[in-house]
C-alpha cells in the first residue's frame, strides 16, 4: 500500500448556523511536503484547514458532512478521540497567541498535557525545551530569558514560539493559518525560513493571503473560491498555466 | 509635514449642539468632582466626630489590646475594641472561607462552561440575590439558621460566628462571583483557542491558562467580597448574637464593630466620650474598608498592565 496521504477529504460540507462555507471539498494533501491554501477573503480556506484539527467546533453551531482523514484515520466521528487529534495536528494561528506563561512553559504546554508516562526531570524537560525551541531557530536568542513571559516576545519571536511549542508531542501535520499576516516583512521572512527548514519532518498546510508568499513558500498549491475547491497542483504549475480560468483570474489579480 | 490641528473651539460654531455639548459636559465634571468631595467630607465628618476622643480618653493600649467595650460603666468607662475586632474578623473570615470556593465555582462555570440561555438566567439570578436587603439576611440568620444550628451541633446557642459567618458568605458570594466572572471574560479567547488547538480539554484551559492569567482579577473579588463583610451590619447584628466575646470556636457569640456602632449610636448623647469612641469605630472600619477596596483595585490596574 502506497504511503498515504497526509490529509484526505472527501465530499466535506460544512455550515456556520444557515450559512454554508465549503462546498464538496475534496482534497488530498501529500505528506511531507508545504501545500499552500489560496483564495480571495471568504472563500472558506480558513474554514477548511481550521476543520482539520476540529477547531471550529468552539463555535457550537458549525455542522459538517462528509468525512476527513488524517493520515488515513478518520478524525470525526464517535469513535474518535477529539484530544488525540489536536495533539497530532499542530495548529498555528493569524495572530500569535502565545499563552501567558513563561516562554518554558510554553514550550512545554503541549508536552505536559499529552505526557502519558512518569513525570519529567528537570534535565529532561529542560532538553525538550531547548529541541523545540532549536528547531525554530529562537534558542539564541531566549535561552537567557526562558522564565520570563512570553508575551514579551517580539510577534515573530511568539509566532516562531507558537510553532515550537507544537514540536515536542510530536504531531505529523501542522495547520497554519496566515502565520506571517501580524508580522513585518522581517519577520515574515524569517518566519517562512523556518517554515522551509520544517519541510519534509511535517506535512504542512498552510493558509496565505499572500500570493507571492504561496509561490516562494510552497511545493503544491490549492485554490478555494465561494466554498469549493477549484484547483489543486504543484505551485509552479498552478502560477505558471493555471487550468481553470478563475484561477488565472485570481492569480493576476483580477479579484480578490 | 504634520497638519496643524484644527483648534475646536474657535472653529465651532455656537449653534445649539454647542450649548448641549457645553451644557452636559460641565454636568458630568460635577458629577465626577462630587464623588472625591463626598468621599472627603464623610471621612472629615467621621474624624471630626471621633478626633476628640482620640486626644482625650483614647489609650490605643486599651483601645486595641483590651476586650473589655464597658462605654456606660460608671464611674470608669472602658473602651476596648479588641473584641469587636475580633468578632468582625471572625465573622468575616468564616464568610470569605465559606463564600470563596462557591463564588469561584459559579464563576468559572458561568464564564466558562455555561452557554446561551443557562448562562443569561444563571447571572440574573445571581445579580438578584445581590439585592435582597441585608435585613432580610439577617431575618433568615435569626429564625432558619439558629434553629438549625442548635438542633444539628447541639449547642445552646445558635446566634454565633458559624450562623452570621455563613449568612455573610452568602451574602458576599454574589458579588465576588459577579466581579469573579469579569475577570475570567477579561482574560482573551485567543488563549482559550490555543490551549484548545494544543489538545487541551475546558477543565485543563480552564486551570492552566484562564485561572492563571486571571489571578489579579480573582484576587479583587475576594478582597471585595471581604470589604463587603467588613461592611455589613444589620445581618452580622442579627445574626452574630451580639455579645461582647473574644470567639475562641464557631459557636461562641461575638460582636462585630459595625454592629456595636448601630446598636449605641442612638443611645448617647451628641458629643460625649461614648459617641466619639464610637466615631473612632468608624474610622477603623473606613480605613480598613478603603485599605481592601484600594488593595483590590491595585490587583486589578496589575492585570491591565501584565
Amino acid at each position: 500500500m502506497a504511503d498515504p496521504a497526509a490529509v484526505q477529504t472527501q465530499a466535506f460540507n460544512l455550515w456556520y448556523g444557515t450559512f454554508q462555507a465549503l462546498y464538496d471539498v475534496d482534497i488530498t494533501v501529500a505528506a511531507g511536503r508545504i501545500t499552500s491554501l489560496i483564495g480571495p477573503s471568504g472563500c472558506g480556506k480558513s474554514t477548511l484547514l481550521r476543520s482539520i484539527n476540529r477547531i471550529t467546533e468552539r463555535l457550537g453551531y458549525v455542522r459538517t458532512t462528509g468525512s476527513i482523514e488524517v493520515y488515513g484515520h478518520p478524525i470525526i466521528g464517535p469513535a474518535v478521540s477529539l484530544v488525540q487529534v489536536r495533539k497530532q495536528i499542530g495548529m498555528v494561528f493569524q495572530r500569535p497567541n502565545p499563552l501567558p506563561l513563561s516562554i518554558r512553559e510554553n514550550v512545554l504546554f503541549g508536552w505536559k498535557l499529552h505526557n502519558e508516562g512518569p513525570k519529567a526531570t528537570r534535565a529532561q524537560e529542560d532538553e525538550i525545551v531547548e529541541q523545540a525551541l532549536r528547531t525554530v531557530l529562537l534558542w539564541d536568542e531566549t535561552k537567557d530569558r526562558l522564565a520570563h513571559t512570553a508575551t514579551g516576545l517580539s510577534l515573530e519571536q511568539q509566532q516562531k514560539l507558537c510553532i515550537a511549542r507544537l514540536l515536542p508531542v510530536k504531531p505529523r501535520l501542522l495547520l497554519m493559518d496566515e502565520p506571517c499576516s501580524a508580522l513585518d516583512p522581517k519577520g515574515t521572512e524569517a518566519v517562512e525560513e523556518l517554515i522551509w527548514t520544517l519541510r519534509g519532518a511535517y506535512t504542512i498546510l498552510l493558509v496565505t493571503h499572500n500570493m507571492a508568499q504561496a509561490r516562494r513558500a510552497s511545493d503544491d498549491c490549492a485554490f478555494m473560491l465561494m466554498g469549493r475547491l477549484v484547483e489543486h497542483r504543484s505551485t509552479n504549475e498552478l502560477f505558471v498555466a493555471p487550468e481553470d480560468p478563475r484561477t488565472g483570474d485570481y492569480i493576476e489579480g483580477r479579484y480578490g | 509635514m504634520a497638519p496643524t490641528p484644527p483648534d475646536d473651539h474657535a472653529s465651532d460654531r455656537r449653534n445649539l449642539d454647542w450649548y448641549v455639548d457645553r451644557g452636559m459636559r460641565w454636568i458630568v465634571t460635577v458629577g465626577g468632582v462630587s464623588a472625591i468631595v463626598f468621599i472627603i467630607g464623610i471621612f472629615a465628618f467621621v474624624t471630626r466626630e471621633g478626633f476628640p476622643f482620640l486626644f482625650d480618653g483614647f489609650e490605643a493600649g486599651e483601645f486595641f489590646g483590651s476586650p473589655a467595650w464597658r462605654p456606660t460603666s460608671e464611674p470608669n468607662p472602658t473602651y476596648g475594641a479588641l473584641a469587636l475586632i475580633a468578632g468582625t474578623a471572625s465573622v468575616t473570615g468564616l464568610a470569605v472561607l465559606s463564600a470563596v470556593p462557591f463564588s469561584l465555582g459559579a464563576a468559572i462555570y458561568i464564564a466558562e462552561f455555561a452557554t446561551g440561555r443557562t448562562r443569561e438566567v444563571l447571572k440574573v439570578l445571581v445579580e438578584l440575590l445581590a439585592a435582597i436587603p441585608s435585613v432580610v439576611w439577617g431575618f433568615i440568620g435569626l429564625s432558619m439558621m439558629n434553629p438549625l444550628i442548635i438542633a444539628i451541633f447541639d449547642v445552646p446557642v445558635g446566634l454565633n460566628v458559624l450562623n452570621a459567618g455563613l449568612i455573610l458568605g452568602l451574602m458576599a458570594a454574589p458579588i465576588m462571583t459577579t466581579i469573579a466572572e469579569d475577570a475570567l471574560k477579561a482574560v482573551p479567547d485567543a488563549y482559550r483557542e490555543a490551549g484548545e488547538a494544543m489538545g487541551a480539554t475546558r477543565w485543563q484551559v480552564t486551570m492552566r491558562v484562564v485561572l492563571p492569567a486571571a489571578k489579579n482579577g480573582l484576587m479583587a473579588a475576594v478582597l471585595l467580597g471581604v470589604g463587603r463583610g467588613f461592611g455589613e451590619t444589620m445581618a452580622v447584628l442579627m445574626a452574630s448574637g451580639h455579645s461582647i466575646n473574644l470567639p475562641t470556636s464557631p459557636f461562641d457569640s461575638v460582636r462585630a464593630l459595625t454592629a456595636t456602632i448601630a446598636a449605641e449610636l442612638g443611645e448617647t448623647a451628641v458629643g460625649s466620650e461614648h459617641y466619639q469612641a464610637l466615631f473612632t469605630l468608624g474610622m477603623l472600619l473606613f480605613a480598613v474598608t478603603f485599605s481592601i477596596n484600594l488593595a483590590a483595585d491595585l490587583f486589578v490596574r496589575g492585570v491591565r498592565r501584565g
